[in-house]
């Protein structure tokens, strides 16, 4: 019965039906090969994050079509007067370019992580969370500029008071994931500078000696906020 | 050649990554209290939730006696018994059944029956206990704020949860609000803990096709966690901004004592629909994981193998996923497109396959088992017959047409109660007399045991089979009492003082039970190494109870699957999971050779 499943050579071992599928995922003592726990772990979590952002957003769509009231104009509101023009959505086009930038710097750390350049991996690892913190720091900006508007959570000048409770919740609530986000960057990057990695010493959240792989699950989480900032950007301000 | 078991392999892969090390405590403190032992945080775990429980308990009872005997009793006011039912829903679903089933019974088991030294983050797993205890404490602390805990009702329905009319509109809602986000945050770094340890970290030879039902019922049961309770959690904060800031997220236009209060545009159906898309994979996070735990227990104690393995889990995975298509069958009453209605309609009722599935594979593995009636297993064939009962009246409710008339009336309450509330606790109680020994060393007493079975039994069918006919009569549920009306006949009034009196014995045969849980730990009868004859890992310790590291010096390896019972030509009736084929005893006895 269950036979084909656990025996190694099973004679239809050449079948590419949903039971190979079955048999991989099925297989003896790890189900992902040469997976790190630390990195199955944050991918679970990510899917768990995936919810809450989804359910923010469908949230957010929901309350948006469902109001009485008109919508504020995005590329009025988020206008950023500069050289005498209003330029609309010009400071969030410079935050995305630094937030995916700073994925691509991520992406170099977890490279020289693995090929144990400790110099490379602090200076990327840092990078990236100067990048992180200027996005949060621009964010501020952002907030500044709109509650001197008169932008708050129960109303706003121009229309829907959702408009200003949404934005400030699902803003907020990325901004919290980027603030984290640095605060492990520079964790890692100063484990990673001490080279508690080589030596042995007790990793970054657990008990246990640490080793590499947190540069790339710190990665994996890195991306995973930028992924999100892009939806955030398409329904807030595109929308 | 005396194994005839199907799924024995002699052939073991090599191990794919090395033996971890350990955290070793240095101190008392690290040992017992800030522990990172899996099995240390089970009973921490199992201890906050029970004691929760208790608390949740006596609430019953307060509910049951203002129910049963209307104006007997001044300490209980119509406020108070809104709080009372509020607070007794949130904590029995939430901070009982799912710390219980997953912080406990998941810590304990897992790590030992899939063969790891413990979960793959024991400091994450600590960090969970430590915030579901403080969530637990935040949750207390609201009954001893001005205006007390929220009376919103366990599902905390706006805009009524929130309004100065309801009770504990004041802190209670923020603190309740604010208990819910920290459990969940604490239930997720504990979650995520069960679901790689179980698809990473098992021994050799444990394919995910040979573990036991336990494991995957509560692996399931935790991924619907990980993905369910996002949306209680975004529901939890929007309310809280509503409550807090005043934004109107959940809030329409509404007047309050001839006043437009400030809020307006809100969506109260949104947070149903946040509130209901965690809250019907919560019946299943409660479900899952007992029915995995039972089909062991029958298994077990009827010695014979669980009939259609396979099918099992297949089922099990089945029901996890169809149970986050099916949320808007909470809601048919609060309005909804036809279409909408017939399509959650449909997958509520095909849910129904799996499950029958299941509980025609329990019938069958008890058909012509040696069936040995243990505590366990009254416990496991009560479950059977009650979730039947329960999952029935769950037909009836799943149509539209039958559940509009039945909705906020008794008959809800008795189903759900039946079918989530008295079937998993069943299990929970037949689960704590199966492993009470692994954990302790110890049996708890018999005696006491089939009192409290029998009691509990027979007291629940006594308590909610008439609460379907009160709620075929219309009484609503929810209300503080009937008064005097001439809708409901003198039996309805009788019968609610019928039902507190089995609620109050039931109650009191639970208290019969924690006695005899703390007891039995100093007085209970010594229990041998592996008293059921399981085949399951975790009774194949070198020491029992088992140790810091669980298996000694080396992992066991796994040659079969868990229920290899009764083989034919084997000399015992079960042949554990870490016995080779070409180890186990063959039988002399000529009757029982293989053919």
């Amino acid at each position: 019965m269950a036979q084909s499943i656990q025996s190694q050579t099973p004679d239809s071992v050449t079948d590419i039906s949903w039971q190979s599928f079955v048999r991989d995922w099925g297989s003896d003592q790890r189900t992902f090969k040469h997976v790190p726990w630390g990195k199955a772990m944050m991918w679970i979590f990510l899917l768990s994050d995936t919810f809450i952002f989804g359910c923010f957003l469908i949230g957010y769509m929901s309350v948006r079509m469902s109001t009485v009231e008109p919508w504020p104009n995005a590329s009025e509101v988020f206008a950023l007067n500069m050289f005498g023009h209003d330029l609309p959505l010009i400071l969030i086009a410079i935050m995305t370019f630094v937030l995916i930038s700073s994925s691509g710097t991520m992406a170099m750390a977890v490279r020289f992580g693995y090929a144990k350049n400790r110099k490379m991996t602090t200076l990327l690892l840092v990078i990236t969370a100067v990048f992180g913190a200027t996005f949060v720091g621009m964010q501020a900006f952002e907030w500044t500029k709109l509650i001197e508007d008169g932008v708050r959570p129960w109303g706003n000048p121009w229309g829907a008071p959702q408009f200003g409770s949404t934005f400030f919740m699902i803003t907020g609530f990325h901004g919290t994931h980027v603030t984290i986000g640095v605060i492990f960057l520079l964790i890692v990057a100063r484990k990673v500078w001490r080279g508690d990695y080589d030596t042995g010493r007790k990793g970054f959240f657990t008990s246990r000696s640490g080793s590499y792989d947190i540069v790339e699950t710190t990665g994996l989480y890195w991306h995973f906020v930028d992924l999100v900032w892009v939806f955030i950007f398409a329904f807030f301000y595109l929308w | 050649m005396a194994d005839a078991s199907p799924t024995a392999d002699d052939y073991v892969p090599p191990a794919e990554v090395e033996d971890v090390e350990l955290y070793h405590p240095k101190s008392w403190i690290t040992k017992w209290v800030f522990s990172q032992d899996a099995k240390i945080i089970a009973i921490q775990y199992s201890s906050t939730a029970l004691a929760i429980g208790l608390v949740a308990l006596v609430l019953s009872w307060l509910m049951r006696l203002q129910l049963g005997f209307p104006e007997a009793f001044d300490f209980i006011d119509a406020e108070q018994y809104y709080q009372i039912i509020t607070l007794h829903g949130m904590i029995m679903v939430i901070y009982l059944l799912t710390a219980l089933f997953l912080g406990g019974f998941g810590n304990y088991l897992i790590p030992l029956m899939v063969g790891a030294r413990d979960m793959v983050f024991p400091y994450v797993n600590m960090l969970s206990f430590w915030i579901y205890l403080l969530a637990v404490v935040v949750l207390v602390v609201s009954f001893f704020v001005p205006g007390g805990p929220t009376g919103a009702g366990w599902t905390l329905y706006p805009p009524q949860a929130i309004l100065s009319g309801t009770p504990g509109s004041g802190s209670g809602i923020i603190l309740m609000l604010a208990s819910l986000i920290l459990f969940i945050i604490g239930f997720t770094m504990g979650g995520l803990n069960y679901v790689v340890t179980v698809l990473q970290a098992r021994t050799r030879g444990m394919t995910l096709m040979r573990m036991p039902l336990t494991i995957w019922g509560i692996f399931v049961a935790t991924i619907l966690a990980l993905l369910a309770f996002p949306a209680l959690f975004v529901g939890a904060v929007m309310m809280m901004f509503d409550r807090i800031l005043g934004t109107s997220f959940f809030m329409p236009a509404i007047l309050e004592f001839g006043e437009q209060l400030q809020y307006g545009g809100g969506s109260p159906i949104l947070f149903q629909h946040l509130f209901w898309f965690f809250g019907h994979p919560e019946v299943y996070i409660v479900a899952l994981p007992a029915f995995g735990i039972v089909s062991d227990l029958l298994s077990i104690h009827a010695r014979k193998n669980i009939f259609g393995y396979r099918m099992m889990v297949w089922a099990i995975v089945i029901i996890g996923g169809l149970s986050f298509v099916v949320w808007a069958h909470h809601m048919y009453v609060s309005g909804m497109n036809p279409y909408f209605g017939f399509f959650f309609a449909t997958t509520t009722l095909i849910i129904a396959v799996p499950t029958a599935i299941k509980v025609y594979n329990w019938v069958l593995t008890l058909w012509q088992g040696n069936i040995q009636l243990t505590l366990p297993m009254l416990f496991a064939i009560a479950f059977i017959v009650t979730f039947v009962n329960g999952g029935i009246t769950g037909l009836f409710l799943g149509n539209v047409i039958v559940d509009v008339p039945l909705s906020d009336t008794m008959f809800v309450v008795a189903h759900f109660h039946m079918v989530m509330g008295v079937a998993p606790i069943l299990v929970i109680f037949g689960a704590i007399y199966h492993w009470y020994p692994l954990i302790t060393g110890r049996m708890l007493n018999s005696a006491m045991g089939h009192f409290h079975f029998w009691i509990t039994f027979i007291g629940s069918y006594a308590i909610y089979f008439p609460m379907h006919y009160l709620g075929f009569m219309g009484v609503p549920r929810r209300y503080f009492e009937l008064g005097e009306t001439e809708i409901y006949s003198q039996s309805a009034a009788d019968l609610n003082a019928f039902i507190t009196i089995a609620a109050l014995v039931v109650g009191f045969a639970q208290l019969v039970f924690l006695f005899n849980m703390i007891w039995s730990v100093w007085y209970g009868r010594k229990s041998e190494p592996n008293p059921w004859r399981a085949t399951s890992l975790e009774w194949q310790t070198p020491v029992m109870p088992p140790e810091h590291g669980n298996f000694g010096d080396e992992l066991p390896v796994v040659y079969r699957w868990a229920y290899d019972f009764s083989v034919p030509g084997a000399a015992d009736d079960f042949i554990p999971q870490n016995v080779p084929p070409s180890a186990v005893a063959v039988s002399d006895d000529p009757e029982t050779a293989p053919a």
